[in-house]
């Protein structure tokens, strides 16, 4: 990795706590704001003075309420959520590689859980919901696992260009065999509608799975948030500080793995969350990753219910991919990134 | 002397035998298929005395197909032959590089916008596919080369804005795609992961100029490829003018692709892995580079082709899963070695 030294440990080493309580409190805030609006909005327009009573006073006599305790809170609840897992993964990633490129979705998580998916479909085609998340759990840590490997095998380590360059070959490998199988089984569309679909059509089912991995998955997050701090200094530097960098890196892939798994097995791959979210966060936070992950996470949340809501207001009735609307905002801050070579701000 | 002369007939030996190999895999590639045709009769028919089944099965789907096949895989390898020299960058690939994508996207816009299906593609339209594909491939070329262009392009620009484009493209045909009825999406995802299924002698017309002009252009630019794999610096200084050179080069390179998306769909890897080995065999020479490049890529797209067709028969593998699924590998090795 080749960060400008003399730059990181000028500009880079600052901490702006105060910065980061504002943003928590109030990113939530406006979260919550943006939430009711994405609730109040749709085929069947809902005032929001309704979407206050519809989720505080609910009554199952009224449609309107039925519509916001069955359809609309679940999928703003996903959404936050998926949008706090990609960018809190991509941090912990970032972090951990020193690498600004790292992100689940430059390294492989969509081909991987494409791959189960399409293993699942074709195979065991009565795979319950339940059933198709766990594989697609399994794919995307695959997909990562892999990526990772790969990358840390390679002679001159994990640069930014040998990862991305890494995501690209297994993303490919991966898809050509799920492909394969999608054309001969005839499942092709139901594998993409599947990870292109967002968090439309989201139960609380779901909600009920994705709660208690966000707690365990943000606890362990904010838990080793100090030693990624060290890690993200350098390897050398955090041994020399006395930091078993190894134990760090298996929680904090663990970690990844946990979140990336949960939020596209619930929301599909919704892409460049995890890289544009961390990179603002550590500009407008500072260095220390005890408040880079929470702000990370309420941001995130933020940017995915927005993407979502506007998902549905370009092309009413239908819906734009929300993966083509966070790639629409990530791709030009990618290409930002690829012009300075991956060196990050 | 003698090392010259024998680095000279080793050439040609590698030459013959690839040659060889074409023929040897063309010939048992006529013989394979859902329709098993023994040699004997596949010669019979060449030779205009077969039954009229065999005439039929032959002459109109198993030998357009191939020669499409001969005709891309080479088109593919030289394209990426070019790419890698003037990137000075092993691991470039119009794939990789996100031109496939844009050819891909324009021709789907395409089809979607002024054929509103898939299967029902008239002569003027098969003609008009190169064509867009072609600015498709241009635009996102040109995208690609203005976005890392910072007083000059590096390498590693070029590839990481190269992958920031394939996903921009990779999310408009997503849009795109979603949009059509079940079967348009399959015939979408078919053509995208690259197919020569339903390849006819019209679409030998369509792809054959395309490669007769470039790809002997291509050959006499050769020397300029040989000075500009040395660097820019050096280059600059045997008086090339670097940027014109590549810019035009890239331009053939970006051509041949089209043409060969446009008949064949997204095959990825092929560009990577052919001038690859075919530097191994025989050396980065591009006078000889190229036309070994050539053949080892129509070499690579038939078997691969060969495979797609009889490895889960009756139903057909698309020839560019069978190139990705061997060609990765390939690419993760070279990632890990390269340093």
């Amino acid at each position: 990795m080749v960060w400008n030294e003399q730059e990181s440990t000028s500009e880079k080493l600052t901490s702006r706590p105060v910065m980061a309580t504002i943003i928590l409190f109030v990113g939530l805030i406006v979260l919550l704001l943006t939430g009711a609006l994405s609730i109040s909005f749709g085929a069947a327009d809902i005032n929001l003075k309704t979407v206050w009573t519809g989720v505080f006073e609910f009554d199952p006599n009224l449609t309107s309420h039925q519509i916001i305790q069955e359809l609309r809170m679940p999928r703003v609840i996903a959404a936050a959520l998926v949008g706090a897992f990609l960018a809190v993964s991509g941090a912990i990633m970032q972090g951990m590689t020193r690498n600004p490129l790292a992100s689940p979705s430059i390294m492989g998580v969509t081909a991987g859980s494409a791959f189960m998916i399409a293993i699942a479909f074709a195979f065991f085609p009565g795979t319950s919901y339940i059933g198709l998340m766990i594989w697609s759990f399994v794919g995307a840590g695959l997909g990562v696992g892999l990526v990772f490997t790969i990358g840390s095998f390679s002679k001159g380590g994990l640069t930014p260009v040998k990862l991305a360059l890494a995501g690209v070959a297994v993303t490919a490998l991966l898809q050509s065999v799920s492909t394969a199988i999608a054309i001969h089984f005839n499942v092709a569309q139901d594998i993409t509608f599947w990870y292109a679909g967002g968090v439309a059509g989201t139960r609380w089912v779901m909600i009920q799975i994705l709660i208690p991995v966000a707690i365990i998955g943000l606890i362990l997050a904010l838990l080793v948030a100090p030693s990624i701090t060290v890690l993200s200094l350098g390897d050398d530097m955090a041994k020399g500080l006395g930091q078993r960098t190894a134990h760090v890196k298996i929680v904090g892939t663990i970690v990844v793995l946990l979140l990336t798994g949960a939020a596209v097995a619930v929301a599909g791959t919704i892409g460049f969350i995890g890289l544009v979210i961390p990179h603002i966060t550590r500009f407008l936070v500072g260095v220390d990753y005890r408040w880079i992950i929470p702000c990370a996470a309420v941001l995130g949340a933020l940017l995915l219910v927005l993407a979502d809501l506007g998902a549905r207001m370009i092309n009413p009735p239908f819906e734009t991919p929300v993966g083509a609307i966070t790639a629409m905002i990530g791709v030009p801050f990618f290409l930002y990134l690829a012009r300075r070579e991956g060196k990050g701000f | 002397m003698e090392m010259i002369k024998n680095t000279y007939r080793n050439q040609f030996i590698v030459m013959a035998i690839l040659f060889i190999f074409i023929l040897i895999t063309f010939f048992l590639s006529l013989n394979l298929g859902h329709i098993k045709i023994a040699p004997l009769e596949v010669i019979q028919t060449l030779f205009g005395s077969g039954t009229s089944e065999n005439k039929l099965v032959l002459f109109d789907f198993r030998l357009p197909r191939m020669v499409i096949a001969l005709l891309i895989g080479a088109g593919l390898g030289i394209s990426g032959a070019i790419l890698q020299g003037v990137s000075q960058n092993g691991l470039a690939d119009p794939g990789i590089l996100g031109i496939n994508a844009g050819a891909g996207l324009a021709v789907v816009i395409f089809i979607f916008f002024f054929q509103g299906s898939m299967t029902s593609l008239g002569t003027l339209s098969i003609f008009m596919m190169p064509i867009f594909a072609l600015i498709g491939g241009v635009f996102a070329a040109f995208l690609i080369y203005t976005l890392a262009w910072k007083g000059g392009v590096t390498p590693t620009r070029l590839i990481l804005v190269g992958i920031g484009i394939n996903a921009a493209f990779g999310a408009g045909l997503i849009i795109f795609q979603l949009k059509m009825n079940p079967n348009d999406f399959m015939q979408a995802t078919v053509w995208l992961s690259g197919s020569i299924w339903g390849a006819n002698w019209k679409f030998v017309l369509t792809v054959l100029p395309w490669i007769l002009i470039l790809i002997p252009f291509t050959m006499y630019k050769a020397s300029s490829l040989n000075v500009l794999n040395l660097g820019d610096e050096m280059a600059t200084g045997l008086g090339v003018a670097v940027e014109k050179e590549r810019r035009i080069l890239l331009l053939t390179s970006v051509g041949l692709a089209g043409a060969c998306v446009a008949v064949g769909g997204g095959i990825s890897f092929l560009g990577l892995v052919a001038p690859h080995l075919a530097r191994r065999l025989v050396g980065s020479k591009h006078q000889v580079l190229l036309p070994a490049t050539a053949l080892i890529g129509a070499l690579l797209l038939l078997v691969a082709d060969m495979i797609g067709r009889n490895l889960l028969a009756p139903s057909e593998i698309p020839v560019g899963l069978v190139v990705s699924a061997l060609g990765a590998p390939y690419f993760i090795y070279l990632l890990i070695k390269v340093n």
